[in-house]
């Protein structure tokens, strides 16, 4: 018994940390649909995915995808449990001081969400309750301008969700396209964008590590052949009717 | 290691301190309330008195406190019954989902302290009250009760220190505790280890306050003991 | 309940779980075994160390633990292996960071329970053992051992179980365990009640078939003990 149970702790001494190599290890959320999410297999799919599966065929490199939660996913990156960040991340000015970041694959905007029978504005925001995810520049956002809001950050964009259906929350403040495709299904059909996007320059690229700049520019690289060559295009028309970069 | 970034957290951290111990508090408080009838129940002879107390506390002993919480604040969500209720202006704030959730916990715990203390309270004792003619509820209130709390006293401070721990989850539903105001200041300046030591701290300084008060209560409660 | 085609899902999760508890369990024995000796017969140094140890870490939430094992250890093992000439990253996966956490938060608590146990060895016993010639260790393994086991068990079997239920808290950090594999699964169907019953049920059956075990395992070391009950 004794005996068995060292084995297995020994086994997962030497067989679980990983060593780096010459593939790229790329960290994802799992939990930001359309861009990133887990679907019902276990498998994690998402924009995210297929452009990080088009980059490394186009550098030629072998990539290994691995999911990790949102708020600890820039101290993971330096921790060098991964090379890379492959989640939908804007380049914020805080976040260029602990990492280095590609040219943007995709760029975006911050929208309010409400019910559609709501007559939420972006003007009452200093005097609802609005719902962000932890660690996103929607958050950050929320914080820096209607620091007077009642503001409740989440763990996962879906928890968020899940309290806006529940009607704990007057609004959600998101990524646009996050929203759309929430907005499009089922749950989200009763909700609806209120008011003008209040941010409109959020880009998105890959995050590396402070160093690896030579990676970053070997992914903007890949970048601009993959919308040189269509592949991207391909990717963007199965998730969104209209151009996102 | 950033020692600015500490230094500068601390005014936010303190604030967060304060709404963990007021979590603890009030939820060791209902849970205290809530553990007595259990306990009373718990020690009773007949099985139908203890079945509901006993299904309490295997389910939220058996089960991780993390799952409690999710069911209490994500679960009641789920249903447009509950949200039509007069429950819903509780249980849609964070804090309330909080407090019931570790209410609940606590209070299984503290039931089956109590119910130790309570089995652990000399025969004779009993015996000798009921010789000089006090009724069951007289003993219960004169005898029983107040000889299981000082018994019961050295195990349950330290399940108010496992509450305190416990209540770190209270950041995992959007509240704003010690735990929470550290996950939130890193998310901005991404220095883990400066904040949560910094928490840490602050959390084992809260473990002696909570110790230091119990053992002054300890003293004030068995100074019929101490030699003159 | 339907589990919406999630209960192969809830499976596998179930089983990381379990796998994470035993070897966090199994390096938390280790690592009490270690504490208590060096706080029962070691130099005033490392007995300091080993109050230290048990005085602080219950004092800090398992939350707070995991989150700093998780986004600090991995720095300090590559910063130890840089100064040792390995300059290649070492990562730490989800897992290796809850079996670090865990072992590290629940190793203060068995020090605690295996100190109370090595007190209560009559030191006739040792020195029975030294007049018959065995050696330091050989009386550690043959006659302290068994019978530390024996006054532990019951002790450890209550931290096994709350190391079980806090197993939970490693889904924070990512590691597709039961709790982790169930939001996943509350994202997708929005029945957040449905499926968090589901887990709470998995982990009492997980709780109820250890507490069966190690009641098992107390009426075998207990064998051929008297008791008062006979």
């Amino acid at each position: 018994m004794i005996r068995s149970m060292l084995a297995l702790l020994l086994g997962s001494l030497i067989a679980v940390p990983v060593f780096a190599q010459d593939t790229l290890r790329i960290a994802t959320e799992g939990a930001y649909p359309p861009f990133n999410f887990i679907d019902a297999s276990g498998e994690v799919k998402g924009f995210d995915v297929d452009i990080a599966e088009a980059l490394c065929a186009e550098m030629g490199a072998d990539c290994e995808l691995v999911t990790q939660s949102w708020d600890g996913i820039i101290p993971g990156l330096i921790a060098g449990r991964y090379d890379a960040i492959i989640a939908s991340m804007s380049i914020t000015p805080e976040r260029q001081e602990a990492v280095s970041f590609s040219e943007p694959y995709y760029s975006n905007k911050l929208q309010f969400i409400a019910p559609n029978a709501s007559d939420f504005g972006p003007g009452d925001a200093s005097e609802a309750v609005i719902g962000a995810q932890r660690a996103t520049i929607a958050a950050q956002w929320l914080q820096d301008n209607v620091p007077e809001a009642d503001i409740r950050v989440y763990d996962t964009q879906e928890n968020a969700y899940l309290d806006l259906e529940s009607g704990r929350l007057d609004a959600v403040l998101a990524d646009v396209y996050v929203s759309y495709e929430w907005l499009e299904s089922d749950e989200g059909a009763a909700y609806e964008f209120k008011g003008d996007p209040v941010y409109d320059d959020d880009k998105i690229a890959i995050a590396v590590r402070k160093g690896d700049e030579a990676l970053a520019e070997r992914f903007s690289e890949a970048i601009e052949a993959i919308r040189a060559d269509g592949t991207y295009q391909a990717i963007n028309a199965e998730y969104f009717p209209f151009d996102i970069y | 290691m950033n020692w600015q970034v500490m230094i500068e957290s601390l005014p936010a951290l303190a604030e967060g301190a304060l709404l963990t111990l007021e979590l603890v508090a009030v939820s060791g408080v209902f849970g205290l309330m809530l553990a007595v009838p259990m306990a009373m129940a718990r020690v009773s002879p007949r099985g139908w008195v203890k079945a509901l107390p006993m299904a309490h506390i295997y389910f939220f002993r058996g089960t991780p406190l993390l799952v409690q919480i999710y069911l209490v604040y994500y679960g009641s969500g789920q249903f447009e019954a509950i949200r039509s209720s007069f429950l819903w202006p509780y249980l849609s704030e964070a804090y309330w989902c909080a407090i019931i959730a570790f209410t609940l916990n606590t209070s299984a715990y503290t039931a089956e302290i109590l119910r130790g203390a309570l089995q652990a309270v000399p025969r004779g004792e009993v015996e000798a009250a009921e010789a000089v003619g006090m009724t069951p509820a007289l003993i219960w209130r004169r005898i029983r009760l107040p000889r299981a709390f000082r018994i019961a006293l050295p195990a349950y401070s330290n399940e108010v220190i496992l509450m305190l721990k416990g209540s770190a989850l209270a950041s995992t539903i959007t509240l704003m505790d010690l735990t929470g105001v550290a996950r939130t200041i890193i998310a901005r300046t991404y220095t883990p280890m400066e904040l949560f030591l910094a928490a840490g701290l602050l959390y084992v300084l809260l473990t002696f306050l909570i110790l230091g008060g119990f053992r002054l209560l300890e003293k004030r409660l068995n100074r019929h003991l101490q030699p003159r | 309940m339907d589990l919406q085609g999630f209960g192969a899902q809830l499976a596998a999760g179930t089983w990381v779980t379990v796998q994470l508890a035993i070897v966090s369990m199994a390096c938390a024995v280790i690592l009490g075994l270690l504490g208590a000796s060096a706080k029962a017969a070691g130099p005033a140094p490392l007995r300091a160390l080993g109050t230290l140890y048990t005085g602080t870490v219950r004092g800090l939430p398992e939350l707070l633990v995991i989150l700093l094992v998780y986004f600090g250890a991995a720095n300090a093992i590559n910063a130890v292996a840089s100064t040792l000439g390995y300059t290649e990253y070492i990562a730490l996966s989800p897992f290796m960071a809850g079996v670090i956490a865990l072992a590290f938060n629940y190793g203060a608590y068995m020090t605690e329970v295996f100190r109370g146990a090595l007190a209560t060895i009559p030191a006739g016993h040792r020195e029975a053992g030294q007049a018959l010639g065995m050696g330091r260790a050989r009386i550690f393994r043959r006659i302290v051992l068994p019978q530390v086991w024996r006054v532990a068990l019951p002790a450890s079997g209550n931290i096994f179980l709350s190391l079980i239920k806090d197993t939970a808290l490693v889904s924070v950090i990512g590691l597709e365990d039961l709790m982790r594999e169930t939001s996943v699964a509350v994202g997708y169907s929005k029945e957040p009640f449905t499926f968090y019953v589901a887990a709470a049920f998995i982990y009492l059956g997980l709780t109820a078939l250890t507490t069966l075990a190690i009641h098992g395992l107390e009426r075998r070391t207990t064998h051929g003990m008297r008791t008062l009950s006979g």
